[in-house]
Protein backbone atom coordinates (compact mmCIF):
# COMPACT_ATOMS: atom_id res chain seq x y z
CA UNK A 1 0.00 0.00 0.00
CA UNK A 2 2.77 2.44 0.89
CA UNK A 3 4.95 3.03 -2.12
CA UNK A 4 8.58 4.02 -1.73
CA UNK A 5 9.24 7.29 -3.57
CA UNK A 6 12.71 8.14 -2.27
CA UNK A 7 15.44 5.68 -1.43
CA UNK A 8 18.92 6.44 -0.11
CA UNK A 9 21.31 3.54 -0.55
CA UNK A 10 24.52 3.69 1.51
CA UNK A 11 24.96 7.39 0.86
CA UNK A 12 27.92 9.30 2.26
CA UNK A 13 28.91 12.91 1.85
CA UNK A 14 32.40 13.99 2.76
CA UNK A 15 33.14 17.70 2.39
CA UNK A 16 36.48 18.86 0.97
CA UNK A 17 37.75 19.65 4.48
CA UNK A 18 37.22 16.00 5.42
CA UNK A 19 34.01 16.49 7.41
CA UNK A 20 31.75 13.50 7.07
CA UNK A 21 28.36 15.20 6.98
CA UNK A 22 26.41 12.11 5.95
CA UNK A 23 27.69 8.70 6.89
CA UNK A 24 26.60 5.58 5.01
CA UNK A 25 22.94 6.49 5.14
CA UNK A 26 20.20 4.17 3.90
CA UNK A 27 16.53 4.91 4.29
CA UNK A 28 13.27 5.11 2.41
CA UNK A 29 10.55 7.71 2.29
CA UNK A 30 7.05 6.66 1.32
CA UNK A 31 4.77 8.46 -1.06
CA UNK A 32 2.59 11.08 0.60
CA UNK A 33 4.27 11.08 3.99
CA UNK A 34 5.96 13.90 5.84
CA UNK A 35 9.38 12.63 6.91
CA UNK A 36 11.03 14.91 9.43
CA UNK A 37 14.81 14.98 9.82
CA UNK A 38 15.57 16.03 13.34
CA UNK A 39 18.81 16.53 15.16
CA UNK A 40 21.27 19.00 16.64
CA UNK A 41 23.01 21.44 14.31
CA UNK A 42 25.77 19.80 12.32
CA UNK A 43 24.11 16.37 12.37
CA UNK A 44 23.81 16.30 8.59
CA UNK A 45 20.06 16.76 8.28
CA UNK A 46 20.24 19.68 5.85
CA UNK A 47 22.95 17.99 3.80
CA UNK A 48 20.75 14.90 3.61
CA UNK A 49 17.86 16.69 1.94
CA UNK A 50 20.18 18.73 -0.29
CA UNK A 51 21.55 15.46 -1.62
CA UNK A 52 18.12 14.74 -3.04
CA UNK A 53 17.92 17.84 -5.25
CA UNK A 54 21.66 17.62 -5.85
CA UNK A 55 22.58 20.91 -4.28
CA UNK A 56 25.10 18.51 -2.78
CA UNK A 57 26.45 15.54 -4.68
CA UNK A 58 27.03 12.34 -2.72
CA UNK A 59 30.62 11.16 -2.27
CA UNK A 60 29.39 7.57 -2.19
CA UNK A 61 26.14 5.73 -2.67
CA UNK A 62 23.01 6.19 -4.74
CA UNK A 63 19.79 8.08 -4.31
CA UNK A 64 16.64 7.01 -6.09
CA UNK A 65 13.57 9.09 -6.81
CA UNK A 66 10.66 7.02 -8.11
CA UNK A 67 13.14 4.25 -8.73
CA UNK A 68 15.43 6.39 -10.91
CA UNK A 69 18.99 7.12 -9.87
CA UNK A 70 19.05 10.90 -9.36
CA UNK A 71 22.62 11.15 -10.64
CA UNK A 72 21.31 10.09 -14.06
CA UNK A 73 18.50 12.65 -14.17
CA UNK A 74 19.23 16.08 -15.67
CA UNK A 75 19.88 18.23 -12.62
CA UNK A 76 17.67 21.12 -13.81
CA UNK A 77 14.73 18.82 -14.54
CA UNK A 78 15.27 17.04 -11.22
CA UNK A 79 15.15 20.29 -9.26
CA UNK A 80 12.10 21.60 -11.09
CA UNK A 81 10.28 18.46 -10.01
CA UNK A 82 11.13 18.99 -6.34
CA UNK A 83 9.75 21.94 -4.40
CA UNK A 84 12.31 23.73 -2.25
CA UNK A 85 11.52 25.90 0.77
CA UNK A 86 14.28 27.20 3.03
CA UNK A 87 14.52 29.00 6.34
CA UNK A 88 15.71 32.30 4.91
CA UNK A 89 13.04 32.01 2.21
CA UNK A 90 15.29 33.52 -0.46
CA UNK A 91 12.57 35.40 -2.28
CA UNK A 92 13.93 37.31 -5.27
CA UNK A 93 13.84 40.91 -4.01
CA UNK A 94 13.48 42.41 -7.48
CA UNK A 95 10.45 40.31 -8.36
CA UNK A 96 6.88 40.75 -7.18
CA UNK A 97 5.17 38.08 -5.12
CA UNK A 98 3.44 36.84 -8.28
CA UNK A 99 6.70 36.71 -10.23
CA UNK A 100 8.40 34.86 -7.40
CA UNK A 101 5.67 32.25 -7.18
CA UNK A 102 5.31 31.74 -10.91
CA UNK A 103 9.03 31.42 -11.56
CA UNK A 104 9.23 27.67 -12.13
CA UNK A 105 5.98 27.56 -14.14
CA UNK A 106 7.43 30.41 -16.22
CA UNK A 107 10.69 28.54 -16.78
CA UNK A 108 8.83 25.42 -17.79
CA UNK A 109 6.73 27.33 -20.31
CA UNK A 110 3.28 27.61 -18.78
CA UNK A 111 0.99 30.09 -20.52
CA UNK A 112 0.63 33.48 -18.87
CA UNK A 113 -3.03 32.93 -18.01
CA UNK A 114 -2.25 29.57 -16.45
CA UNK A 115 0.55 31.14 -14.42
CA UNK A 116 -1.74 33.91 -13.18
CA UNK A 117 -4.45 31.47 -12.18
CA UNK A 118 -1.87 29.35 -10.36
CA UNK A 119 -0.49 32.35 -8.46
CA UNK A 120 -3.96 33.29 -7.20
CA UNK A 121 -4.79 29.71 -6.31
CA UNK A 122 -1.57 29.34 -4.31
CA UNK A 123 -1.90 32.70 -2.58
CA UNK A 124 -5.36 31.69 -1.40
CA UNK A 125 -3.97 28.33 -0.30
CA UNK A 126 -1.41 30.03 1.96
CA UNK A 127 -4.04 32.46 3.19
CA UNK A 128 -2.87 35.63 1.44
CA UNK A 129 -5.45 37.70 -0.44
CA UNK A 130 -4.31 37.59 -4.09
CA UNK A 131 -5.51 41.08 -5.08
CA UNK A 132 -3.54 42.68 -2.28
CA UNK A 133 -0.38 40.54 -2.35
CA UNK A 134 0.20 39.65 -6.01
CA UNK A 135 1.95 42.90 -6.88
CA UNK A 136 3.93 43.42 -3.69
CA UNK A 137 7.67 43.17 -3.43
CA UNK A 138 9.31 40.99 -0.78
CA UNK A 139 10.42 43.99 1.29
CA UNK A 140 6.77 44.94 1.67
CA UNK A 141 5.95 41.68 3.48
CA UNK A 142 6.26 40.58 7.09
CA UNK A 143 8.42 37.58 7.97
CA UNK A 144 5.44 35.27 8.20
CA UNK A 145 4.02 36.50 4.90
CA UNK A 146 7.38 36.01 3.22
CA UNK A 147 7.51 32.40 4.33
CA UNK A 148 3.95 31.85 3.12
CA UNK A 149 5.05 33.12 -0.28
CA UNK A 150 8.09 30.86 -0.01
CA UNK A 151 5.83 27.87 0.58
CA UNK A 152 3.56 28.90 -2.30
CA UNK A 153 6.61 29.19 -4.55
CA UNK A 154 7.73 25.71 -3.54
CA UNK A 155 4.33 24.34 -4.51
CA UNK A 156 4.02 26.31 -7.75
CA UNK A 157 4.77 23.67 -10.34
CA UNK A 158 2.86 21.07 -8.32
CA UNK A 159 5.94 18.94 -7.56
CA UNK A 160 5.20 15.55 -5.96
CA UNK A 161 8.11 15.99 -3.53
CA UNK A 162 8.88 19.05 -1.43
CA UNK A 163 12.00 19.74 0.61
CA UNK A 164 11.55 22.09 3.53
CA UNK A 165 14.66 23.16 5.41
CA UNK A 166 13.62 24.67 8.74
CA UNK A 167 10.96 26.73 6.97
CA UNK A 168 9.50 28.13 10.18
CA UNK A 169 12.77 28.36 12.11
CA UNK A 170 13.29 32.10 11.77
CA UNK A 171 9.76 33.10 12.77
CA UNK A 172 8.52 34.27 16.15
CA UNK A 173 6.75 31.56 18.20
CA UNK A 174 3.21 32.79 17.52
CA UNK A 175 3.68 33.07 13.76
CA UNK A 176 5.49 29.75 13.75
CA UNK A 177 2.62 27.96 15.50
CA UNK A 178 0.17 29.56 13.09
CA UNK A 179 2.16 28.46 10.03
CA UNK A 180 2.53 24.97 11.46
CA UNK A 181 -1.24 24.73 11.82
CA UNK A 182 -1.67 25.95 8.28
CA UNK A 183 0.93 23.44 7.14
CA UNK A 184 -1.17 20.62 8.63
CA UNK A 185 -4.27 22.06 7.05
CA UNK A 186 -2.45 22.31 3.72
CA UNK A 187 -1.33 18.71 3.93
CA UNK A 188 -4.90 17.54 4.35
CA UNK A 189 -5.73 19.32 1.08
CA UNK A 190 -2.74 18.38 -1.07
CA UNK A 191 -1.00 15.06 -0.98
CA UNK A 192 2.72 15.62 -1.22
CA UNK A 193 5.75 13.77 -0.06
CA UNK A 194 7.59 16.14 2.22
CA UNK A 195 11.12 15.97 3.60
CA UNK A 196 11.18 18.41 6.47
CA UNK A 197 14.26 19.47 8.40
CA UNK A 198 14.02 20.89 11.90
CA UNK A 199 15.89 20.96 15.19
CA UNK A 200 12.68 21.47 17.14
CA UNK A 201 11.30 18.24 18.59
CA UNK A 202 7.83 19.70 19.16
CA UNK A 203 7.61 20.80 15.56
CA UNK A 204 8.75 17.35 14.45
CA UNK A 205 6.11 15.60 16.53
CA UNK A 206 3.42 18.00 15.41
CA UNK A 207 4.13 17.79 11.69
CA UNK A 208 5.87 14.50 11.03
CA UNK A 209 4.37 11.18 10.02
CA UNK A 210 7.78 9.71 10.72
CA UNK A 211 10.80 11.28 12.35
CA UNK A 212 14.41 10.47 11.57
CA UNK A 213 16.61 11.39 14.50
CA UNK A 214 20.10 12.14 13.25
CA UNK A 215 23.48 12.42 14.87
CA UNK A 216 26.88 12.75 13.23
CA UNK A 217 25.58 11.92 9.78
CA UNK A 218 23.69 8.82 10.81
CA UNK A 219 20.02 8.16 11.43
CA UNK A 220 19.71 6.78 14.95
CA UNK A 221 16.02 6.05 14.73
CA UNK A 222 13.41 6.53 12.02
CA UNK A 223 9.93 5.87 13.36
CA UNK A 224 6.56 7.41 13.83
CA UNK A 225 6.44 9.89 16.71
CA UNK A 226 4.48 7.63 19.04
CA UNK A 227 7.03 4.84 18.80
CA UNK A 228 9.86 7.31 19.10
CA UNK A 229 8.45 8.56 22.38
CA UNK A 230 7.52 5.18 23.80
CA UNK A 231 10.49 3.19 22.56
CA UNK A 232 13.50 5.43 22.05
CA UNK A 233 16.33 3.46 20.45
CA UNK A 234 18.97 4.79 22.81
CA UNK A 235 19.76 7.46 25.39
CA UNK A 236 20.52 10.04 22.72
CA UNK A 237 17.01 9.71 21.30
CA UNK A 238 15.52 9.63 24.80
CA UNK A 239 17.36 12.84 25.74
CA UNK A 240 16.48 14.46 22.47
CA UNK A 241 12.81 13.62 22.71
CA UNK A 242 12.92 15.25 26.10
CA UNK A 243 11.41 14.95 29.51
CA UNK A 244 7.79 15.85 28.95
CA UNK A 245 7.26 13.06 26.46
CA UNK A 246 4.06 11.99 28.23
CA UNK A 247 2.46 15.30 27.40
CA UNK A 248 3.78 15.14 23.85
CA UNK A 249 2.29 11.71 23.40
CA UNK A 250 -1.03 12.91 24.76
CA UNK A 251 -1.11 15.58 22.05
CA UNK A 252 -0.46 12.95 19.41
CA UNK A 253 -3.04 10.40 20.45
CA UNK A 254 -6.50 10.51 18.94
CA UNK A 255 -9.61 9.07 20.52
CA UNK A 256 -9.59 6.34 17.88
CA UNK A 257 -6.31 5.14 19.45
CA UNK A 258 -7.78 4.59 22.87
CA UNK A 259 -11.54 4.09 22.49
CA UNK A 260 -13.08 0.67 23.04
CA UNK A 261 -15.75 -0.81 20.80
CA UNK A 262 -19.32 -0.03 21.82
CA UNK A 263 -20.56 -3.60 22.04
CA UNK A 264 -23.71 -2.85 24.01
CA UNK A 265 -25.55 -1.20 21.17
CA UNK A 266 -29.14 -1.57 20.08
CA UNK A 267 -31.12 -0.27 17.12
CA UNK A 268 -33.77 2.35 17.77
CA UNK A 269 -36.46 0.14 16.24
CA UNK A 270 -35.93 -2.56 18.86
CA UNK A 271 -38.65 -3.12 21.44
CA UNK A 272 -38.35 -2.29 25.09
CA UNK A 273 -38.42 -5.99 25.90
CA UNK A 274 -35.47 -6.67 23.65
CA UNK A 275 -33.58 -3.86 25.33
CA UNK A 276 -34.28 -5.24 28.78
CA UNK A 277 -33.18 -8.68 27.66
CA UNK A 278 -29.95 -7.33 26.26
CA UNK A 279 -29.24 -5.41 29.44
CA UNK A 280 -29.72 -8.55 31.43
CA UNK A 281 -27.43 -10.59 29.23
CA UNK A 282 -24.69 -8.00 29.06
CA UNK A 283 -25.06 -7.03 32.70
CA UNK A 284 -25.15 -3.46 31.58
CA UNK A 285 -27.39 -0.63 32.76
CA UNK A 286 -27.04 1.39 29.62
CA UNK A 287 -27.32 0.66 25.91
CA UNK A 288 -26.21 2.89 23.04
CA UNK A 289 -28.92 3.45 20.45
CA UNK A 290 -28.15 3.56 16.73
CA UNK A 291 -30.24 3.55 13.56
CA UNK A 292 -29.95 0.99 10.76
CA UNK A 293 -26.91 2.79 9.33
CA UNK A 294 -25.15 2.74 12.67
CA UNK A 295 -25.67 6.47 13.24
CA UNK A 296 -25.64 7.33 16.92
CA UNK A 297 -29.06 8.39 18.20
CA UNK A 298 -28.84 8.38 21.99
CA UNK A 299 -28.70 6.09 25.00
CA UNK A 300 -31.21 4.17 27.00
CA UNK A 301 -30.96 3.46 30.73
CA UNK A 302 -32.39 0.64 32.73
CA UNK A 303 -34.20 3.12 35.02
CA UNK A 304 -36.09 4.55 32.06
CA UNK A 305 -37.55 1.13 31.31
CA UNK A 306 -38.30 -0.17 34.81
CA UNK A 307 -42.07 -0.08 34.58
CA UNK A 308 -42.40 -0.43 30.84
CA UNK A 309 -42.75 -3.41 28.58
CA UNK A 310 -44.37 -1.96 25.46
CA UNK A 311 -43.16 0.36 22.72
CA UNK A 312 -39.77 0.82 21.06
CA UNK A 313 -36.46 2.00 22.32
CA UNK A 314 -36.83 5.20 20.26
CA UNK A 315 -39.67 6.41 22.49
CA UNK A 316 -37.77 6.25 25.75
CA UNK A 317 -34.16 6.90 24.87
CA UNK A 318 -32.15 9.91 26.07
CA UNK A 319 -31.39 11.90 22.94
CA UNK A 320 -29.14 14.48 24.54
CA UNK A 321 -25.82 12.72 24.83
CA UNK A 322 -22.74 14.74 23.82
CA UNK A 323 -20.47 12.94 21.36
CA UNK A 324 -16.81 13.23 20.41
CA UNK A 325 -15.11 12.54 17.08
CA UNK A 326 -12.62 9.77 16.37
CA UNK A 327 -9.98 12.39 15.56
CA UNK A 328 -10.62 14.22 18.83
CA UNK A 329 -7.71 14.83 21.19
CA UNK A 330 -7.49 13.59 24.72
CA UNK A 331 -7.27 16.84 26.63
CA UNK A 332 -10.43 18.53 25.28
CA UNK A 333 -12.31 15.25 25.69
CA UNK A 334 -11.37 15.07 29.35
CA UNK A 335 -12.43 18.67 29.73
CA UNK A 336 -15.78 17.95 28.13
CA UNK A 337 -16.34 14.99 30.44
CA UNK A 338 -15.61 17.08 33.51
CA UNK A 339 -17.74 19.98 32.33
CA UNK A 340 -20.75 17.83 31.43
CA UNK A 341 -20.30 15.48 34.36
CA UNK A 342 -20.03 12.39 32.15
CA UNK A 343 -17.87 9.39 32.93
CA UNK A 344 -18.16 8.09 29.37
CA UNK A 345 -18.75 9.54 25.92
CA UNK A 346 -19.67 7.91 22.61
CA UNK A 347 -17.10 8.31 19.82
CA UNK A 348 -18.52 8.91 16.33
CA UNK A 349 -17.04 9.35 12.87
CA UNK A 350 -17.73 12.22 10.46
CA UNK A 351 -21.10 10.70 9.48
CA UNK A 352 -22.04 10.44 13.15
CA UNK A 353 -21.77 6.64 13.07
CA UNK A 354 -21.00 5.11 16.44
CA UNK A 355 -17.42 3.88 16.51
CA UNK A 356 -16.78 3.23 20.16
CA UNK A 357 -16.77 4.79 23.58
CA UNK A 358 -14.22 6.39 25.85
CA UNK A 359 -14.49 6.39 29.60
CA UNK A 360 -12.54 7.96 32.43
CA UNK A 361 -11.50 4.48 33.45
CA UNK A 362 -10.24 3.77 29.94
CA UNK A 363 -8.06 6.85 29.99
CA UNK A 364 -6.56 5.84 33.30
CA UNK A 365 -6.01 2.22 32.23
CA UNK A 366 -4.62 3.23 28.87
CA UNK A 367 -2.03 5.52 30.35
CA UNK A 368 -0.86 3.03 32.94
CA UNK A 369 -0.77 0.14 30.44
CA UNK A 370 1.22 2.17 27.98
CA UNK A 371 4.21 1.89 30.21
CA UNK A 372 5.04 5.49 30.75
CA UNK A 373 4.28 6.88 34.12
CA UNK A 374 3.43 10.50 34.73
CA UNK A 375 5.49 10.46 37.90
CA UNK A 376 8.56 9.04 36.23
CA UNK A 377 9.35 12.00 34.04
CA UNK A 378 9.17 14.60 36.76
CA UNK B 1 40.83 90.20 -12.76
CA UNK B 2 37.70 91.76 -14.13
CA UNK B 3 39.57 92.29 -17.39
CA UNK B 4 40.42 88.58 -17.61
CA UNK B 5 36.79 87.63 -17.04
CA UNK B 6 35.63 89.87 -19.85
CA UNK B 7 38.32 88.68 -22.23
CA UNK B 8 37.53 85.05 -21.40
CA UNK B 9 33.85 85.60 -22.13
CA UNK B 10 34.84 87.28 -25.35
CA UNK B 11 37.05 84.28 -26.24
CA UNK B 12 34.23 81.86 -25.45
CA UNK B 13 31.78 83.70 -27.64
CA UNK B 14 34.25 84.01 -30.48
CA UNK B 15 35.21 80.32 -30.41
CA UNK B 16 31.85 78.82 -29.45
CA UNK B 17 31.79 76.56 -32.49
CA UNK B 18 35.26 75.21 -31.76
CA UNK B 19 34.51 74.61 -28.07
CA UNK B 20 31.30 72.82 -29.01
CA UNK B 21 33.15 70.61 -31.49
CA UNK B 22 35.87 69.80 -28.95
CA UNK B 23 33.25 69.03 -26.28
CA UNK B 24 31.54 66.56 -28.60
CA UNK B 25 34.91 64.95 -29.41
CA UNK B 26 35.62 64.72 -25.71
CA UNK B 27 32.28 63.09 -24.92
CA UNK B 28 32.69 60.75 -27.87
CA UNK B 29 36.10 59.45 -26.79
CA UNK B 30 35.05 59.07 -23.17
CA UNK B 31 31.71 57.39 -23.89
CA UNK B 32 32.87 54.99 -26.59
CA UNK B 33 35.47 53.88 -24.07
CA UNK B 34 32.81 53.53 -21.33
CA UNK B 35 30.55 51.41 -23.51
CA UNK B 36 33.29 49.04 -24.68
CA UNK B 37 34.78 48.98 -21.18
CA UNK B 38 31.41 48.01 -19.71
CA UNK B 39 30.90 45.16 -22.15
CA UNK B 40 34.40 43.77 -21.53
CA UNK B 41 34.51 44.51 -17.80
CA UNK B 42 31.07 42.99 -17.05
CA UNK B 43 31.92 39.91 -19.12
CA UNK B 44 35.22 39.42 -17.28
CA UNK B 45 33.49 40.16 -13.98
CA UNK B 46 30.91 37.43 -14.65
CA UNK B 47 33.62 35.04 -15.79
CA UNK B 48 35.56 35.36 -12.54
CA UNK B 49 32.41 34.68 -10.48
CA UNK B 50 32.21 31.36 -12.36
CA UNK B 51 35.92 30.54 -12.17
CA UNK B 52 36.64 31.85 -8.69
CA UNK B 53 40.35 31.10 -8.69
CA UNK B 54 40.78 33.69 -11.47
CA UNK B 55 39.13 36.42 -9.41
CA UNK B 56 42.10 37.52 -7.40
CA UNK B 57 44.72 37.57 -10.23
CA UNK B 58 42.32 39.28 -12.67
CA UNK B 59 41.32 42.00 -10.21
CA UNK B 60 45.01 42.33 -9.29
CA UNK B 61 46.05 42.94 -12.90
CA UNK B 62 43.22 45.44 -13.42
CA UNK B 63 44.46 47.18 -10.29
CA UNK B 64 48.02 47.39 -11.61
CA UNK B 65 46.82 48.87 -14.91
CA UNK B 66 44.80 51.39 -12.95
CA UNK B 67 47.90 52.59 -11.10
CA UNK B 68 49.89 53.34 -14.31
CA UNK B 69 50.09 57.14 -14.69
CA UNK B 70 47.81 58.16 -17.54
CA UNK B 71 50.45 60.12 -19.42
CA UNK B 72 52.75 57.07 -19.31
CA UNK B 73 49.99 54.76 -20.58
CA UNK B 74 49.11 57.13 -23.42
CA UNK B 75 52.81 57.34 -24.28
CA UNK B 76 53.07 53.56 -24.32
CA UNK B 77 50.28 53.44 -26.90
CA UNK B 78 52.21 55.46 -29.50
CA UNK B 79 54.84 52.87 -30.53
CA UNK B 80 52.19 50.13 -30.80
CA UNK B 81 49.09 51.83 -32.09
CA UNK B 82 50.21 55.30 -33.01
CA UNK B 83 48.39 58.49 -32.21
CA UNK B 84 44.79 59.67 -32.44
CA UNK B 85 41.42 58.58 -31.06
CA UNK B 86 42.08 54.83 -31.24
CA UNK B 87 44.98 54.59 -28.75
CA UNK B 88 43.15 57.02 -26.46
CA UNK B 89 40.02 54.88 -26.39
CA UNK B 90 42.05 51.72 -25.78
CA UNK B 91 43.87 53.32 -22.88
CA UNK B 92 40.59 54.52 -21.35
CA UNK B 93 39.08 51.03 -21.73
CA UNK B 94 42.04 49.60 -19.84
CA UNK B 95 41.63 52.18 -17.07
CA UNK B 96 37.94 51.44 -16.67
CA UNK B 97 38.43 47.71 -16.20
CA UNK B 98 39.18 47.82 -12.49
CA UNK B 99 35.93 49.62 -11.59
CA UNK B 100 33.85 47.42 -13.88
CA UNK B 101 35.36 44.03 -13.19
CA UNK B 102 35.46 44.60 -9.46
CA UNK B 103 31.95 46.00 -9.19
CA UNK B 104 30.45 43.24 -11.33
CA UNK B 105 32.24 40.63 -9.25
CA UNK B 106 31.25 42.17 -5.94
CA UNK B 107 27.69 42.82 -7.11
CA UNK B 108 27.18 39.18 -8.05
CA UNK B 109 29.07 37.53 -5.20
CA UNK B 110 27.30 39.64 -2.59
CA UNK B 111 23.81 38.48 -3.52
CA UNK B 112 22.04 37.03 -0.48
CA UNK B 113 23.09 33.41 -0.03
CA UNK B 114 19.46 32.35 0.48
CA UNK B 115 18.47 33.87 -2.87
CA UNK B 116 21.25 31.97 -4.61
CA UNK B 117 20.31 28.73 -2.93
CA UNK B 118 16.62 29.15 -3.65
CA UNK B 119 17.32 29.95 -7.30
CA UNK B 120 19.56 26.94 -7.76
CA UNK B 121 17.26 24.67 -5.78
CA UNK B 122 14.31 25.68 -7.92
CA UNK B 123 16.07 24.48 -11.03
CA UNK B 124 17.25 27.63 -12.81
CA UNK B 125 20.01 27.01 -15.31
CA UNK B 126 23.21 28.97 -14.89
CA UNK B 127 22.23 31.26 -17.77
CA UNK B 128 18.68 31.80 -16.46
CA UNK B 129 20.03 32.54 -13.03
CA UNK B 130 22.48 35.08 -14.45
CA UNK B 131 19.89 36.82 -16.59
CA UNK B 132 16.93 36.71 -14.21
CA UNK B 133 18.58 37.02 -10.82
CA UNK B 134 22.27 37.85 -10.73
CA UNK B 135 22.41 40.68 -13.25
CA UNK B 136 19.24 42.46 -12.07
CA UNK B 137 20.37 42.25 -8.45
CA UNK B 138 23.95 43.28 -9.21
CA UNK B 139 22.84 46.06 -11.55
CA UNK B 140 23.01 48.93 -9.02
CA UNK B 141 26.58 47.96 -8.09
CA UNK B 142 27.60 47.47 -11.74
CA UNK B 143 26.08 50.84 -12.61
CA UNK B 144 28.12 52.46 -9.85
CA UNK B 145 31.19 51.01 -11.56
CA UNK B 146 30.06 52.37 -14.92
CA UNK B 147 29.61 55.78 -13.34
CA UNK B 148 33.10 55.72 -11.81
CA UNK B 149 34.59 54.73 -15.16
CA UNK B 150 32.62 57.41 -17.03
CA UNK B 151 33.62 60.27 -14.72
CA UNK B 152 37.21 59.07 -14.73
CA UNK B 153 37.19 58.89 -18.54
CA UNK B 154 36.04 62.49 -18.87
CA UNK B 155 39.03 63.52 -16.77
CA UNK B 156 41.59 61.23 -18.36
CA UNK B 157 40.37 62.00 -21.89
CA UNK B 158 41.61 65.54 -21.31
CA UNK B 159 45.17 64.23 -21.23
CA UNK B 160 44.54 62.12 -24.34
CA UNK B 161 44.78 65.37 -26.32
CA UNK B 162 48.53 64.90 -25.96
CA UNK B 163 48.43 61.90 -28.30
CA UNK B 164 46.19 63.61 -30.77
CA UNK B 165 42.78 62.42 -29.59
CA UNK B 166 41.38 65.94 -29.61
CA UNK B 167 38.80 67.02 -27.07
CA UNK B 168 38.84 69.88 -24.62
CA UNK B 169 42.34 68.95 -23.45
CA UNK B 170 43.59 70.33 -26.74
CA UNK B 171 42.52 73.85 -25.69
CA UNK B 172 44.10 73.51 -22.28
CA UNK B 173 47.44 72.25 -23.57
CA UNK B 174 47.50 74.91 -26.31
CA UNK B 175 46.69 77.55 -23.74
CA UNK B 176 49.43 76.38 -21.36
CA UNK B 177 52.00 76.22 -24.15
CA UNK B 178 51.25 79.76 -25.30
CA UNK B 179 50.45 81.16 -21.82
CA UNK B 180 46.99 82.05 -23.11
CA UNK B 181 44.85 82.11 -19.97
CA UNK B 182 41.54 82.65 -21.75
CA UNK B 183 42.14 79.53 -23.85
CA UNK B 184 43.04 77.46 -20.77
CA UNK B 185 39.84 78.50 -19.03
CA UNK B 186 37.79 77.87 -22.17
CA UNK B 187 38.99 74.26 -22.09
CA UNK B 188 39.05 73.71 -18.31
CA UNK B 189 35.60 75.03 -17.37
CA UNK B 190 33.67 72.86 -19.88
CA UNK B 191 35.65 69.78 -18.78
CA UNK B 192 34.76 70.43 -15.15
CA UNK B 193 31.10 70.93 -16.04
CA UNK B 194 31.18 67.85 -18.22
CA UNK B 195 32.58 65.71 -15.38
CA UNK B 196 29.94 66.94 -12.94
CA UNK B 197 27.19 66.51 -15.53
CA UNK B 198 28.35 62.99 -16.33
CA UNK B 199 28.24 62.09 -12.65
CA UNK B 200 24.68 63.40 -12.32
CA UNK B 201 23.59 61.65 -15.48
CA UNK B 202 24.86 58.27 -14.31
CA UNK B 203 23.38 58.70 -10.85
CA UNK B 204 20.01 59.21 -12.54
CA UNK B 205 20.59 56.28 -14.88
CA UNK B 206 21.55 54.06 -11.96
CA UNK B 207 18.34 54.98 -10.16
CA UNK B 208 16.28 54.44 -13.29
CA UNK B 209 17.77 51.00 -13.95
CA UNK B 210 17.48 49.77 -10.36
CA UNK B 211 14.64 47.20 -10.26
CA UNK B 212 11.58 48.57 -8.42
CA UNK B 213 11.79 45.94 -5.67
CA UNK B 214 15.24 47.21 -4.69
CA UNK B 215 14.33 50.90 -4.52
CA UNK B 216 13.72 51.26 -0.84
Amino acid sequence: MTRTIIRFNRVSKIFPGGTKAVDNLSFEVYEGECAVFLGPSGCGKTTTIKLLNRLEEPTEGNIYLNGNDTSEIDVIALRRGIGYVIQDVGLFPHMTVAQNISLVPRLTGWSTSLQEARVDELLRLVDLEPSSFRGRYPHQLSGGQRQRVGVARGLAADPPVILMDEPFGALDPITRAQLQDEFLNLRSKIKKTILFVTHDIDEAIKLGDRIAIMREGKIIQFDNPKILIREPADDFVRDFVGKDCGLKLMKLLRLSDIMVPASNRITERSSVMEAKKMMGESKSDVLLVVDDQGVFKGAIWFELLINRDRGSVREFMDRYIPTVGTEGEIRPTLELMLKKGRVWLPVVDEENRLKGIVTMTHFACFFSQEGWEWGESY
Amino acid sequence: MGGKLLSTVAYLIKHLGLIFKLTLEHIQVAMIAVIISTVIGVAIGILITRVKRLASPVIGIAGIIYTIPSLALFGMMIPFIGIGVKPAVIALILYGQLALIRNTYVGITHIDRAVVEAGKGMGMSSWQFLRMVELPLALPVIMAGVRTAAVMNIGTATIAAYIGAGGLGWLIFRGIASVYTEQIIAGAVPVILLAIGTDYFFVALERFLTPPGLRH
